[in-house]
């Protein structure tokens, strides 16, 4: 649909895994930092004619 | 054509004298040229408005959902027979209360398409085994009528009903040569960029009528989440976001279920494929399940099973 790969992140993480939740919340926020704002989902005015 | 018109008013006419139905639902001439419509018989004198052509394109399983009558008959072409599986299987209606008049079908007719085609207003169009007339005010084309079906018809590969208790005709053999994802394939080539953009062009004209959810027998739900105001998963309004909003999760939500009928692309006022959407989404459920939906009764389909060996290279 246009969504960059690395914005979309999955894992399955027990709530016993804290170390892992921390890590993987690291990757995202990397991953995600280094694609820059979603621009695409920010409703811009329309352009009126 | 003609043919399979007369088969379905001797069967639907059969069912309804002799009790076995409460009603057949079929399709009757519309009041414009290849506008057939959904229509309720519910006497064997009146049989004779049933018809069957190459623009019978929406999907009768629509006309299904949560239906009380104890006998229905219903005309069902390839893709609607899936439909039906599909609803038999969601609880949406019961087997036993069916009797599926099954129309090996070749394909329908591309209304637009015949549109853009013509020099002038369409006023009639005859189909005569392969070949299509097309006749106005002062014009008479003749197509044949594989370069004139509607896209989801040309790359179909069930035209027969895969369930069915009558059938109008012999079965018709299946186009297994074609290619049924090159468009899909295309542009999952394109970029990230690309893709934004071309959906940005395609979902432009949308007027968010919700024409094709209407269409589309799998969007059954009392309330649909477009309409939902408490809470609100969706903007209402015709900002780009809010209509890719819509269209996105509508085909997520035919993930799996879609047979790719078209309904809702036949049904769009301003000619949208948002077939592209929910094709995806099919070929994905193929390629990584081999699912197929509507095709049996006893299999469940792959978003409500659990299998060990399911890919998921994507959870981390
Ligand atoms: S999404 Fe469109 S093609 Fe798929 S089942 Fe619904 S109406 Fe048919
Ligand atoms: S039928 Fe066409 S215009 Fe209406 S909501 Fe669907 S895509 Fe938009």
């Amino acid at each position: 649909m246009g969504v960059e790969p690395g914005r979309v992140h999955f894992s399955w993480i027990s709530s016993a895994e804290s170390t892992k939740f921390v890590e993987v919340v690291k990757q995202v926020t990397e991953a995600v930092r280094q694609l820059g704002p979603n621009e695409n989902f920010v409703k811009k005015e329309l352009k009126v004619a | 054509m003609g043919a399979y018109t007369d088969k379905i008013r001797e069967i639907a006419g059969r069912l309804l004298k002799d009790c076995q139905v409460e009603m057949v639902i079929g399709f009757r001439k519309g009041s414009m040229p290849m506008m057939n419509e959904p229509c309720f018989v519910t006497r064997a004198d009146a049989v004779d408005q049933l018809v069957w052509d190459g623009s019978c394109g929406i999907n009768l399983a629509n006309y299904l959902t949560g239906r009380t009558e104890a006998r229905i008959g219903v005309v069902a072409k390839g893709c609607d027979s899936r439909n039906i599986v599909t609803h038999i299987i969601e609880n949406k209606i019961k087997r036993e209360q069916l009797t599926i008049i099954g129309v090996p079908c070749t394909g329908m007719i591309d209304k637009r398409r015949l549109k853009n085609l013509a020099p002038g207003e369409v006023l009639a169009v005859e189909e005569d085994g392969e070949r299509v007339v097309v006749r106005g005010d002062g014009f008479e084309t003749v197509h044949q009528r594989r370069e004139v079906l509607q896209a989801n018809c040309a790359v179909c590969h069930h035209r027969n009903p895969v369930i069915h208790d009558e059938l109008v005709g012999d079965p018709v053999s299946e186009q297994t040569e074609v290619d049924r994802y090159a468009d899909v394939r295309a542009i999952e080539g394109l970029s990230a960029k690309e893709k934004w953009d071309y959906f940005e062009a395609l979902l432009a004209p949308c007027l968010r009528c919700y024409a094709c959810r209407n269409a589309c027998p799998l969007c059954y739900c009392p309330t649909c989440f477009v309409d939902e105001a408490m809470p609100q998963w969706v903007g209402k309004s015709q900002n780009p976001v809010d209509v890719r909003t819509f269209h996105f999760l509508r085909a997520y939500h035919c993930a799996g279920r879609c047979t790719d009928c078209g309904s809702c692309e036949r049904a769009c006022p301003v000619g949208i494929n948002m077939r592209l959407f929910t094709k995806k989404l099919e070929k994905d459920a193929y390629e990584m399940w081999g699912w197929e939906a509507g095709l049996s009764l006893e299999q469940r389909p792959p978003l409500d099973t659990y299998r060990p060996e399911d890919p998921e290279p994507f959870i981390k």
